[in-house]
């Protein structure tokens, strides 16, 4: 595949400065990372819609809900082990019980951050957002889609949280991809085993997908982009179809992606599930390539978990 | 400013509070009393808020950041006629609307639902923030507990309010130096507020809490550009005497007989 490469966080930066063209209400914050997360893009062409909230993640989070109350659309970000991590009882009592307007980017997740180390890799947000209720949740899957996720993000009314990676991944969408909150989208099709996976992996479980059509097995992709609401009719379909799933995920393997897939196919239409994410550890500082080796987090074993799923439907 | 005419009020309040507490049968009765002076002054003279209101964008707005003081923010808003009086004595009960700490969802003239203590006055912040990109002047009132300013976060917002200079905000410190557990300053000491709010950058006016003339010439003197903080000395469980300044009245509810009694020794006024 031909792949040009990008940071996810740089979507969320165009799509920022696209909001602040077209939505007059559209505010920024962020806790003084707005270099990494690309708010600084934003500061730059409105400062007087930014707001750098210093190193405080409770007060930035609290203060977005009061300027939600007053009629705006405040995007706030930082890294996600500060944002849904520290600041979670904010985003609970304050935004969720609410539902008030307010968007939060958590930038930096997953253990692809690399040489900062475990204390920075941020692996849990899927399980502390996903349980909030009127909490939506999208892990876009490259720059491109997370650009489109920020933008969707200003028009559904509510909280939202996108999730974005540091490192530069593979840009396999298109701008005339479909994009819609909530609706996963099939980048493959196949019938002998379904892969669901969320963020940039994604691009990991389409190499799986080829390298197992090598061996004669038609295996389904689905870029679940959407953890909350969950697309739970693309999962049916495909446990129905299919037979077997296997989730990827550059999160916790207890409660993140894998969980919410079991929640619903034991629900609804119980097959064998295996799952690819953080074997219930943190992480430690590396490369991003060397950490997503040493933790399980590439496209061969991803592949190991198709074959074995695939075992379990005898 | 019609004293006499706030005294009665104030006196209505108490009586009401007591009333639904007690017909909860749990709640936050010494909290509330506290605040009662704070509020008949806040709703009835220092702001403009009614009913009808709730969708003005020029509205003045209240935080009750220490959320567990919700039976005296229901009966203020009752009296100025945002839910029947009677609806008060459905506090903390299924369906009600009068959730044990307050639901914006729920009643209309609720601001901000409040409950997680620390959170109001970066709340209040946004909001302030937020109305002053509109260009609206109306006020911004965060009412945080003394126990309260044990929290992070409260340190946090007041750099945020100082730092952007938010001269259209309040705040009051309920300062009636106890929490559940006991004594503020034996518990996790909180002195001296007004010296820490001073060197965060905040105008700072000591009062007596149950002071209609103290609340009023504080809340109303002068604005410059920064915001202000009005630390509201208090008596927890104020007007009723085996209440005051009792920690255990934190979060306990009288029973019916000593709220009827309370009532009848008020002079049997309960009126709205």
């Amino acid at each position: 595949m031909m792949t040009k490469m990008k940071p996810t966080r740089d979507g969320y930066g165009e799509a920022l400065l696209e909001l602040g063209k077209s939505n007059p209400n559209v505010l920024v914050l962020d806790a003084d990372l707005a270099k990494s997360t690309r708010a600084d893009w934003f500061w730059k062409a409105h400062p007087d819609r930014f707001f750098d909230m210093g190193i405080a993640e409770q007060d930035m989070l609290a203060t977005a809900a009061g300027m939600a109350l007053g009629g705006k659309i405040p995007f706030a970000s930082t890294y996600g082990v500060f944002v849904a991590g520290r600041a979670w009882d904010q985003i609970r009592t304050s935004i969720c019980y609410g539902n008030l307007n307010v968007k939060i980017g958590g930038a930096h997740g997953g253990i692809s951050v690399g040489p900062d180390g475990g204390t920075h890799q941020s692996l849990e947000e899927i399980a502390l957002m996903r349980v909030l209720p009127n909490m939506t949740l999208i892990l876009p899957c490259d720059a491109e889609e997370t650009r489109k996720a920020t933008l969707a993000a200003a028009e559904i009314y509510g909280p939202v949280y996108l999730r974005f990676a540091r490192e530069a991944t593979p840009v396999f969408t298109e701008s005339d991809s479909p994009f819609e909150v909530g609706t996963a989208n099939v980048l493959r099709e196949g019938s002998d085993a379904t892969i669901i996976a969320a963020g940039p992996i994604v691009y990991e479980a389409l190499v799986a997908s080829d390298l197992l059509a090598e061996q004669g097995l038609k295996v389904r992709v689905i870029n679940m982009h959407t953890i909350k609401p969950l697309d739970e009719t693309a999962i049916i379909g495909a446990a129905r179809e299919t037979g077997v799933l296997v989730t990827a995920e550059e999160h916790q393997i207890y409660a993140g992606l894998g969980g919410a897939v079991a929640e619903c196919a034991a629900k609804h239409c119980p097959v064998p599930i295996e799952m690819v994410g953080i074997m219930d550890t943190f992480g430690e500082s590396g490369t991003p390539d060397e950490l997503a080796e040493a933790y399980g987090l590439t496209h061969r074993e991803i592949v190991a978990a198709v074959l074995k799923a695939i075992q379990r439907k005898k | 400013m019609d004293i006499s005419m706030l005294e009665e009020k104030a006196r209505t309040m108490r009586a009401w509070i007591m009333k639904g507490i007690a017909e909860a049968g749990s709640g936050h009765p010494g909290g509330s009393l506290s605040l009662v002076e704070i509020m008949v002054w806040l709703y009835y003279a220092g702001l403009s808020v009614g009913p009808g209101e709730e969708w003005n964008d020029r509205r003045d707005r209240v935080v009750l950041t220490k959320g567990h003081g919700a039976p005296a923010l229901y009966t203020i808003l009752a009296m100025k006629g945002f839910l029947p009086m009677e609806e008060l004595l459905t506090l903390r009960k299924l369906g009600s609307r009068l959730q044990g700490h307050p639901d914006m969802k729920k009643l209309p003239g609720v601001e901000m639902s409040t409950g997680s203590l620390g959170h109001g006055l970066s709340v209040a912040n946004g909001m302030a923030l937020g109305l002053r990109l509109q260009g609206i002047d109306s006020k911004v009132v965060a009412i945080m507990g003394d126990g309260e300013l044990q929290e992070g976060q409260v340190w946090e917002a007041a750099m945020t309010a100082a730092h952007f200079r938010l001269n259209n905000l309040t705040a009051f410190v309920d300062f009636n130096n106890l929490q559940i557990d006991g004594h503020v300053d034996e518990i996790m000491g909180v002195a001296p507020i007004d010296e820490k709010f001073a060197a965060f950058g905040w105008e700072v006016v000591n009062i007596d809490g149950h002071s209609f003339r103290e609340i009023a010439e504080a809340f109303t003197r002068v604005r410059t550009d920064r915001p202000r903080v009005i630390v509201a000395r208090t008596v927890k469980g104020k007007g009723v005497d085996y209440m005051e300044n009792v920690a255990g009245w934190h979060g306990k509810a009288p029973t019916r007989e000593q709220a009827e009694a309370y009532i009848e020794s008020m002079g049997g006024n309960c009126r709205g």
